[in-house]
């Protein structure tokens, strides 16, 4: 015999219930309540994304306060996830990437009360918070780097999706290594012209072999987890890659010359922290060597790789262009 | 010289993207042949890739991956045979349908096993890979003029799995045609009625040709996962078994043409990565959008003009029922 009704009846009786104390509980939860939505290529793509949950990370050890968060993997679930978030009591939300930029826009104006930090990207409302990073600055001095270290006088640059972002990372790094080498030649591809160009790790892998097979020594990747496989073949032809976003030289101990480091964990973790003691706010920010929101990542896993003279003279670079003497042009989309 | 070693490394760039192609695309013929339509070619992939990945990364050992790998497509392509020729059901929705729950389960199982957001764990031990074998001289070769470079860049160095891809294509021809399990295999799927009344089992043959199919998308799903990259990652086949299928295609149900076709779509692949930033002459620097589109274009206008009628194995896509 299949269960009786009065099981159903039961067990519908206990879901309402359930139900009813969950929003109780919900409803008596500590009033800041912060969440956060990935980018593509996903929470664990050792870059971008995994940089954004370490911030996230941090703050929850340091108050205790748990954070919501969510990964898209189609493009229609951001404004879902947004809404749902803002819908469900959450304080601040930061959107990790460019491409939530008008999902942002949409849900920020139907929850005014909501706070929203947008990185990557520039959202301009009341309640909105944008934070960009002059990555071409960061980039300028892995160029100057891969330059130092090139012995073929060919370097190579992968990025990920085409977008002007990756455009700023690919001039920084152009004019990096021709500060240092007029004469260098650097090898230029793009994975893919939608977002799951962040996450190819084949075609990375290919695009870098390509690349080594015309004589670059060197590669620097901006393009989230399909540079994973930009490291990998790195490794493989025994040649050196540069990482991106997080600090990756530890991927490949010693095959990996830098990482263009981008500080979007501090970035995340001073948003929730601010938003909960009241000094967030809303407007533009931007980000550069000079507020040490991005740099170049130097520690044990390269340290043999960056000489004494390589580290002084990115230093020096990295000083002159903090207080103005080389200005790094920064990529304008037509 | 220039030139020369730009078409060496442009033909070994094609090697490497035409494998697992070649390998999905095979697995299909063998499949199609038989009657049974294979649209699971992209799912057995995947799922292949995620177990080869996972197990090679717990155990250390890229053999046990191939294993686990083809064991997963084996197991994947008898669930679509027994939907599909057991009990008739139809070979298209079935295909899909695997396709569709491996895209989900994979990342699924990975996210509760390694906690990584659907990953594996990077493959970097040695012998978690597959990784390129060195031919004996290859190293001298490459400093020597003329021959030198094709053996050492795309004779030498490229890992097992793309010889046994490149041994296929000779040995999928003789079965075929050469065999008495080719012959068969072919007639059961043009003429099943036929092979019944000589009293052989026509599902027999058809599991037979599915598993066939499983085994060689096993060894396509480990090659992406272990070979060609290090670790699975959501959606790692990027609908590299619909193109194998539409290789296959336009190879016209036959070996040798369908690795013509695999080669074609992997050398306009290769050709668009490395013509991306390239001033051509008259025209200059193409736009990037253009030239990531043009393997597609090329695809559509050489199917569309040259390849002439296609004619598809009789009986495909028809479960067999004696009673008709």
């Amino acid at each position: 015999m299949f269960p009786s009704h009065a099981f159903l009846r039961f067990a519908a009786l206990a879901f309402c219930a359930a139900a009813f104390f969950a929003s109780r509980v919900f409803a008596a939860a500590p009033a800041f309540a912060p969440a956060i939505v990935y980018d593509f290529g996903g929470k664990f793509d050792r870059s971008f994304n995994q940089s954004a949950s370490e911030g996230a990370e941090k703050f929850k050890k340091e108050t205790g306060i748990a954070f919501r968060e969510f990964e898209i993997s189609n493009p229609a679930q951001r404004e879902q996830a947004l809404t749902q978030l803002a819908r469900r009591g959450a304080t601040i939300i930061v959107a990790v990437g460019f491409t939530q930029a008008s999902a942002v826009e949409k849900v920020a104006k139907q929850f005014p009360a909501v706070k929203f930090t947008i990185i990557d990207a520039t959202v301009d409302l009341p309640n909105v918070q944008s934070v960009n990073f002059r990555e071409q600055e960061s980039s300028f001095l892995c160029g100057m780097a891969a330059a130092l270290v090139s012995k073929s006088g060919k370097i190579g640059f992968v990025g990920g999706m085409d977008i002007p972002l990756i455009r700023k990372f690919a001039l920084g790094y152009v004019e990096g290594a021709k500060f240092v080498n007029p004469k260098i030649e650097v090898l230029q591809n793009m994975t893919g012209t939608t977002p799951a160009a962040w996450g190819d790790p084949t075609k990375g892998a290919e695009l870098a072999k390509s690349q080594f097979g015309r004589g670059a020594d060197v590669i620097f990747h901006a393009a989230g987890a399909t540079g994973i496989g930009v490291m990998q073949a790195a490794k493989d032809a025994g040649k050196l890659s540069i990482g991106c976003d997080s600090n990756q030289n530890y991927l490949h101990s010693g095959g990996v010359l830098t990482s263009a480091v981008k500080a979007v964990n501090v970035a995340v973790h001073k948003t929730f922290l601010g938003a909960k003691n009241g000094s967030w706010k809303s407007g533009v920010i931007a980000l550069g060597l000079a507020e040490d929101g991005v740099g170049y990542a130097l520690d044990e896993h390269n340290r043999k790789l960056i000489t004494p003279e390589i580290e002084a003279r990115l230093n020096q670079t990295r000083a002159d262009i903090v207080s103005g003497k080389i200005k790094v042009s920064e990529y304008k989309a037509q | 010289m220039e030139t020369y070693t730009l078409i060496v490394l442009l033909l070994a760039a094609t090697i490497r993207v035409a494998t697992p192609l070649l390998l999905a695309a095979i697995a299909g013929l063998f499949s199609e042949r038989a009657g049974v339509i294979d649209l699971g070619l992209e799912g057995k992939m995947l799922g292949a890739a995620f177990a080869a990945a996972a197990v090679s990364a717990t155990t250390g050992s890229v053999w046990f991956g191939l294993g686990a790998g083809i064991a997963t497509a084996v197991f994947l392509a008898l669930l679509i045979g027994f939907a599909c020729i057991t009990h008739k059901g139809n070979q298209v929705v079935a295909g899909m349908a695997v396709t569709i729950m491996v895209v989900g389960l994979g990342p699924t199982l990975g996210l509760a096993w390694f906690g990584l957001g659907g990953q594996t764990p990077q493959l970097d031990g040695a012998g978690q890979r597959f990784t390129g074998i060195a031919w004996p001289g290859a190293a001298a070769a490459k400093e020597m003029p003329f021959p030198g470079l094709l053996y050492s860049e795309l004779l030498s160095g490229q890992n097992l799995i793309v010889y046994f891809a490149a041994a296929l294509v000779p040995l999928s021809a003789w079965i075929f045609y050469r065999t008495r399990f080719g012959l068969r295999l072919r007639a059961v799927g043009e003429n099943p009625h036929a092979v019944d009344t000589a009293g052989i089992s026509v599902n027999g043959l058809r599991y037979q040709a599915v598993i066939i199919s499983g085994v060689l998308c096993g060894v396509a799903g480990t090659y992406l996962s272990t070979a060609a990259s290090s670790g699975f990652v959501r959606d790692m086949t990027a609908g590299k078994g619909y193109l194998a299928l539409a290789a296959l295609i336009f190879g016209k149900w036959k070996p040798v043409p369908t690795l013509g076709a695999c080669l074609l779509f992997a050398f306009t692949d290769a050709l668009a990565t490395r013509l991306q930033g390239v001033a051509l002459p008259v025209v200059g620097v193409i736009p990037v959008q253009f030239i990531l589109a043009l393997p597609y274009v090329l695809t559509v206008l050489l199917l569309a003009g040259f390849v002439g009628k296609a004619v598809a194995p009789r009986a495909i896509g028809v479960p067999y029922s004696k009673e008709k």
